[in-house]
């Protein structure tokens, strides 16, 4: 902050400051109330865990957050520039296309890719008819094993990094490119030495989404029979009853994960990036020719077919085998419902990124940054211990509320907000503030502080220059935290399930519901609905994203 | 800022006020599942219902935060590991009805009264019929045997089922004996445990294994498979083996609920529960599942006929649930994923 203006901006920072504060460490409860338990001594369950599994735990979670960390890297980086700088077959249509697989919750497609590949599934049997093979006869790759999680968490993942750095792509200046040319430097050259190191800030912000969401996926891993610090959380809070275990396996699992980022923050140094002009113009785009170009539809074509397609029309082809479900008044109140939810957590998680970003460009203390920083843990833990970490605040919340009505008015409040919708809200705030708030950053990290200088210069109070310079020039990095929260959050089971009111069923619950036990192929209408209403805002959005670069109207 | 707040304000509970004629139910059993006797109760009684079903060890912590002003009556969840832990937990209280004492069998209820027995399954061993003689063995001991090794597909030791069938072991055969008996289980497995019960009926077809262990009414459920045909041959070239007939009997589990302990509306949770013992509920509720019924003389469904009477283990289930913790630490020592 320059000094000349802290003079106009105290009366602002003084309310703020400690507001911001507040607002960060409502949203750190549920983290903190996990890690709370921590204070407790450890029992002979810790013990045990440690004596026998916590190692394996360690080592897989390691290679699993290693392998998809590589994965999405290449494929979300690599579609990214290839669908905004260059030219080739089916550019238009991969540049939504390969964003399809954020649809596709990530347990689905674990269990449809099982059903396809499994060894009683149709490409091995089809193998074996063809080859007159038994068991044991080849040697095909398992599917449920550490490898084949990998798979299936990259495919599903791959499209935060590619969302987030095609929308850093798609803003760089067409200048800083065409000086790299300038100096010599080819299409290869100058993505490497120019184009890459710019986008940083957006490719990382992506990586340690998918990372974090990685982390805290339980769905795939279990479904795979992976021991890794997520299976071993459910396993002794929910399995031995040990909560005081269980977060100490969380509190572990936090401190990986503020690990990552500090190793981030670290080979980042004091580097920044930002655009150091305001010039845009039409980006020009490499023509690729003969050869490359087929491969570049390749490798574009690949993801989409593998993350989307081949699944979706496995789900169909379960969903024709047992009749479609109607869709009838029930069938659409279950769509409205995941419609409403996703809709309200996406914009109010958009608020709350906007007022802390913004909050700690203009005031960048060391508090505020920590609260922002503890607020967004919740994205690596996953679901079902948010869960745990929301109801217990907000049901200690309530029947305080309750025994002190009763003590002094003679009357009962009951449970005002657990069991709420509310509650359901507030745990979406707390698993995906994290999205809104990288996302919103990295498009805030590429607008020169000079802008806010001119801005404020020229008059506009913060708030004004917020809503008429940097939303503007942010507007793709916005509506890209708008999709993923709203799809993550139509997407997300486990806390919805646990946290909602009576008789209040979405999409995914019904997809759970129906999938009893284990029988995907009996909810593929609702995994497919799922799907469907996930791909209109993802496609509506993503056409909107590749609209919003900054110099075209 | 404030009047964003205020349009969320529409989310939070309206305290409504309690009445008399509703019972709400916490149902770690599916919706399809339960939905439709809910249904059936209300229709007979005038009594609503309000339902939200989840997994059921979380709705369990959900009970226990929500303390006294929880707005559950009546708790149902499946497996003897996870009421017994509802109970220890205290969120449940004691009932005490003539109905519901002479329906339901003693060692399928809390002997105080805290959570009655509402359907069985059983946990059996499935033989791919090509390659086993079911001669060849008979006890769930068995299964440690040498002459299986690398024969035997089992899920998971996180899975309850698992980790009762070990506390009903340790409860038979001592500690000891059982952590023994999960090791030559363990080193008899095809390959690391992974996937549900079907997963393993499927693998032993396929011939990754010999034999399964899995609960009856997953075998039932796949050989109606309407959208799976694939499950369905699967399931028809595997047989169905009761172990230990000729002593203490197969291990059974129960789906089963209790009344919470702070239910508003306890008469009508009680009703309920009554409601789900009578005979049309018994059959209803069992047959669904491809499950039996806890009374006796409520006919099983054709389809579970078919695959004979067996005797079932008599230990009180809720003995289980007391060994659940040392279950769960013998699989861990021996390496059961």
């Amino acid at each position: 902050m320059n000094p000349q203006c802290s003079s106009q901006m105290s009366g602002l920072t003084r309310l703020w400051r400690p507001g911001l504060i507040l607002l960060a460490l409502v949203l750190s409860l549920p983290v903190l109330t996990v890690t709370g338990f921590l204070l407790q001594p450890a029992g002979e369950n810790w013990l045990h865990l440690k004596q026998t599994v916590l190692p394996e735990y360690l080592a897989n979670s390691a290679w699993l957050v290693l392998g998809v960390g590589i994965g999405v890297l290449l494929v979300g980086v690599s579609t990214a520039w290839l669908t905004a700088m260059c030219r080739f077959p089916g550019k238009a249509f991969f540049s939504w296309a390969l964003l399809l697989p954020l649809a596709m919750p990530a347990y689905i497609i674990a269990y449809t890719w099982t059903g396809m590949l499994d060894f009683a599934g149709p490409v091995q049997t089809l193998l074996r008819e063809q080859t007159g093979w038994g068991y044991g006869d080849y040697r095909f790759p398992e599917i449920r094993s550490l490898g084949g999680a990998i798979a299936m968490l990259t495919l599903v993942l791959y499209p935060y990094v590619y969302l987030l750095g095609r929308a850093a792509f798609l803003e760089q200046s067409v200048c800083v490119l065409e000086v790299s040319r300038t100096l010599g430097c080819g299409p290869f050259c100058s993505f490497f030495r120019v184009a890459l190191p710019l986008a940083r800030p957006a490719i990382v912000a992506g990586l340690s989404l998918a990372l974090m969401e990685t982390l805290a996926d339980y769905g795939t891993v279990a479904y795979f029979g992976l021991p890794v610090f997520t299976t071993g959380i459910f396993r002794t809070w929910f399995g031995m009853g040990d909560s005081v275990a269980a977060a100490r396996l969380s509190a572990l699992l936090l401190l990986l994960v503020f690990l990552l980022m500090l190793l981030e923050r670290a080979s980042r140094r004091q580097s920044r990036y930002h655009h150091t002009t305001g010039r845009y113009s039409r980006l020009p785009e490499y023509r690729l020719r003969g050869g490359l170009r087929w491969l570049a539809f390749a490798l574009c074509l690949l993801p989409v077919v593998l993350g989307f397609l081949l699944p979706a029309l496995q789900l169909g082809y379960w969903a024709w085998l047992g009749g479609l479900e109607p869709l009838d008044a029930e069938f659409r109140r279950l769509v409205l419902n995941t419609l409403m939810l996703g809709a309200v957590a996406a914009l109010l998680a958009l608020v709350l990124a906007l007022l802390l970003g913004y909050g700690k460009r203009l005031m960048p203390t060391r508090g505020l940054r920590i609260a922002s920083r503890v607020a967004t843990l919740g994205y690596a833990v996953p679901g079902a211990v948010i869960a745990v970490g929301v109801m217990i605040p907000l049901a200690a919340f309530d029947n305080a509320l309750d025994a002190w009505l009763r003590a002094h008015l003679g009357l009962s409040s009951g449970l005002l907000l657990s069991g709420s919708l509310f509650a359901l809200i507030f745990a979406y705030m707390v698993r995906f503030l994290a999205v809104s708030l990288q996302t919103v950053e990295a498009g805030l990290d590429k607008i020169r502080p000079s802008m806010d200088d001119a801005a404020r210069s020229l008059g506009y109070r913060p708030r004004a220059s917020l809503q008429r310079v940097h939303m503007p020039l942010m507007k793709g990095s916005l509506l890209t935290a708008l999709l993923i929260v709203f799809v993550d959050v139509m997407k997300e089971l486990p806390a919805t399930l646990i946290l909602r009111p009576f008789d209040f069923n979405t999409l995914a619950v019904r997809a759970f519901e129906l999938a009893s036990d284990e029988r995907l192929a009996d909810s593929s209408s609702a995994a497919l609905a799922i799907v469907a209403v996930g791909l209109l805002p993802v496609v509506y959005l993503s056409r909107s994203i590749s609209q919003a670069r900054a110099g075209h109207e | 800022m404030f009047k964003k707040l205020l349009l969320l304000l529409p989310l939070i509970n309206l305290a409504t006020p309690v009445q008399s004629a509703e019972v709400n139910v916490y149902s770690g059993r599916k919706e399809a599942l339960i939905k439709p006797l809910l249904e059936r109760f209300s229709e007979q009684t005038g009594i609503k219902t309000r339902l939200v079903t989840a997994k059921a060890d979380k709705l369990l912590v959900r009970l226990q935060n929500e303390g006294r002003n929880t707005p559950a009556d009546l708790f149902i969840t499946v497996d003897a590991g996870r009421l017994h832990r509802a109970k220890k937990a205290g969120v449940l209280q004691p009932v005490e009805s003539e109905t519901l004492k002479a329906a339901v069998p003693a060692q399928l209820r809390d002997p105080g009264g805290q959570w009655y027995g509402l359907s069985q399954r059983a946990r059996v061993i499935f033989y791919n019929r090509e390659r086993v003689q079911p001669s060849e063995l008979a006890r769930y001991e068995d299964l440690a045997d040498p002459k299986w090794k690398g024969r035997i597909c089992i899920r998971g030791s996180g899975n309850i089922y698992n980790q009762s069938l070990v506390a009903s072991m340790i409860l038979a055969n001592g500690e000891q004996a059982t952590e023994e008996w999960v090791r030559g289980l363990v080193r008899n497995m095809a390959r690391p445990p992974r996937g549900g019960d079907r997963d393993q009926i499927m693998a032993a077809a396929a011939g990754v294994c010999d034999l399964a262990v899995a609960n009856t009414y997953y075998y039932g459920k796949m050989l109606t498979s309407r959208k799976n045909p694939a499950q369905r041959e699967a399931a028809r070239k595997m047989g169905l083996l009761w172990p230990n007939q000729q002593d203490r009997g197969t291990h059974v589990n129960v789906s089963g609920a209790g009344v919470t302990r702070h239910a508003k509306n306890r008469d009508a949770a009680i009703r309920l529960l009554e409601f789900l013992v009578s005979p049309e509920a018994q059959q209803w509720y069992a047959e669904v599942n491809y499950e039996y019924p806890v009374v006796e003389g409520v006919p099983v469904s054709e389809r579970v006929r078919s695959w004979g009477e067996f005797k079932a283990d008599r230990v009180n289930l809720d003995r289980l649930g007391e060994l659940n913790p040392e279950a769960v630490r013998i699989m861990d020592r021996a390496g059961w994923r």
